[in-house]
């Protein structure tokens, strides 16, 4: 059974160090942000957002994720209620998702 | 002959082209400036339009009066650009085959990639104010208006000029206030992001204003579709606002032909390292002002701040040197808070805005992210020395970013 133990987290709930992250973690953080179960759909997403968050240094845009997982904003949201873009970021293990300038 | 092409004619695209013609050997280069259009426009100006304050004269001027001697201008459009092969063929059938290239062709809107915001309301009760037409025709939608719900949204960031929703709102806050039926208008404001700017100090100061003025602000509003037939726009999430007029930001995107040359990023802005401004995939291309994807503000004072760098990392390319001007993101924007007044914002890739004074010898200081009438004089006076700076003649803005007189 894994835990949050030893997992470093920010005052806003986001991980400070992704090399910490593995599925069964994304599989609580997941649950405490009010997704039961991660379905394929939502695994496509997270695995989209480890590879472009890990190679860029930043977690990705939503607009970023619908352009790089061909999914749709509409389907996104229904996945990943309220804000996918900082739900996603939050469940992959990377920072939250900067503003823009 | 060697060719300097530059797409795009805007402010960054003119200012580069007359800087390139001014300093090669004209026997050996020739420097060729592409828009689509023969206006150039005076966009900060757009703002005033819907207010009747300005007309299309004072932001609407010939390309022709702003091309530099020795700068050949080309009215067409890109067809095609293929970066590999220092080639664009233009809509005209003509080809140029470039040795550097500066993009500069901006950032557009994008009414159409929101479902229903071009449906049936669109110039009814639903305007943009980012075009001169968009502008134009909200002006008597604005003066006819006799109260409602009056409803100003972003679609999605990054925007051109991240403050204008915000000087739209307090604008239009005077504007009904001066007519004496601000008690009959809701004002709201619908943005993706948590608050009223993306920086923290400014957000909050910016925030206080809108709520003195209350303006109400949906936050986190992730514009989803419109729905022109009940007059209501929803969020992803959603959440329904009603509106009697509406003023959008579309979605805004770079030239779809550079995303076609595989060059832009996931909005089409090309790829370019923040600092040197060149491609990070070919080493004759620059890209210069909104056109570019850096982390700084679409803005002309970062093209004005952005432009000596840019110029002279490309003429140590050009001598087969290191490049050593690094472009530090500054950005300077004056922000019109109504009633006459201006506030001032002063920021680069590393510090957010701060409060303070912007000391500019013999005109300021101006206060930063302080109310005030003097702001207001800087913000107006700058239509002249914009069209002064189109022209070639410098302005003695120090280009870098510094703390002095800053509040940390």
């Amino acid at each position: 059974m894994t835990d949050l133990v030893n997992v470093a987290f920010n005052a806003e709930g986001f991980m400070t160090d992704p090399s910490q992250w593995t599925r069964e973690i994304a599989e609580i953080l997941a649950k405490q942000e009010g997704i039961e179960v991660l379905t394929p759909e939502h695994w496509k997403i997270i695995d989209y957002c480890r590879t472009t968050g890990l190679a860029s240094g930043k977690a990705p845009t939503l607009r970023q994720i619908t352009v790089g997982t061909g999914i749709t904003t509409k389907d996104l949201f229904a996945l990943f209620p309220k804000g996918p873009a900082k739900k996603v970021a939050k469940v992959a293990g990377l920072g939250k998702p900067e503003g823009c300038v | 002959m060697k060719i300097f092409l530059v797409l795009g004619a805007g402010t960054a695209g003119t200012m580069i082209a007359r800087k390139m013609a001014s300093r090669l050997d004209s026997s050996k280069w020739q420097v060729v400036l592409v828009d689509k259009v023969e206006q150039h426009y005076y966009q900060p100006g757009f703002l005033f339009i819907p207010f009747g304050y300005y007309k299309k004269d004072d932001v609407v001027r010939p390309i022709r009066g702003f091309v530099a001697k020795g700068v050949e201008y080309v009215l067409a459009e890109v067809e095609q650009l293929e970066p590999a092969q220092n080639k664009v063929t233009l809509t005209t059938g003509r080809v140029i085959n470039y040795d550097y290239l500066v993009i500069a062709t901006g950032t557009d809107i994008h009414p159409e990639e929101t479902e229903g915001l071009k449906d049936g309301g669109w110039r009814q009760n639903i305007f943009d104010f980012y075009t001169y037409d968009g502008a134009a025709a909200l002006a008597p939608a604005i003066s006819r208006f006799e109260g409602g719900r009056f409803v100003v949204n972003v679609v999605e960031n990054p925007i051109k000029c991240p403050v204008a929703p915000l000087e739209f709102l307090f604008l239009t806050d005077a504007y009904f206030t001066r007519k004496g039926i601000r008690n009959k208008v809701d004002l709201i404001f619908a943005t993706p992001l948590p608050g009223a700017f993306t920086k923290p100090v400014a957000s909050a100061a910016l925030g206080k204003i809108l709520e003195r003025k209350n303006i109400q602000v949906e936050a986190e509003f992730n514009t989803g579709w419109v729905d022109a037939s009940r007059n209501v726009l929803s969020s992803y999430d959603e959440r329904e606002i009603a509106y009697d007029l509406m003023v959008s930001v579309p979605l805004n995107k770079g030239a779809a032909f550079l995303g076609a040359a595989g060059i832009g990023d996931e909005l089409n802005y090309v790829r370019v390292d923040k600092q040197t401004l060149q491609s990070t995939q070919y080493e004759n291309i620059w890209a210069l002002g909104d056109a570019a994807n850096i982390p700084a503000s679409k803005a002309g004072a970062v093209i004005h701040f952005q432009m000596e760098a840019a110029f002279k990392n490309i003429l140590q390319h050009m001598a087969g040197q290191p490049m050593t001007h690094q472009f530090d993101g500054h950005a300077l924007c004056y922000i019109e808070t109504g009633q006459d007044k201006a506030t001032l914002i002063d920021f680069d890739y590393t510090h957010e805005p701060l409060r303070g004074k912007y000391p500019l010898p013999g005109v300021g200081p101006f206060d930063l992210l302080g109310e005030t009438t003097i702001n207001h004089w800087g913000k107006l006076a700058f239509r002249y020395i914009y069209y002064l700076m189109m022209r070639g003649i410098e302005v003695p803005l120090p280009n870098k970013f510094s703390l002095t007189g800053k509040i940390a």
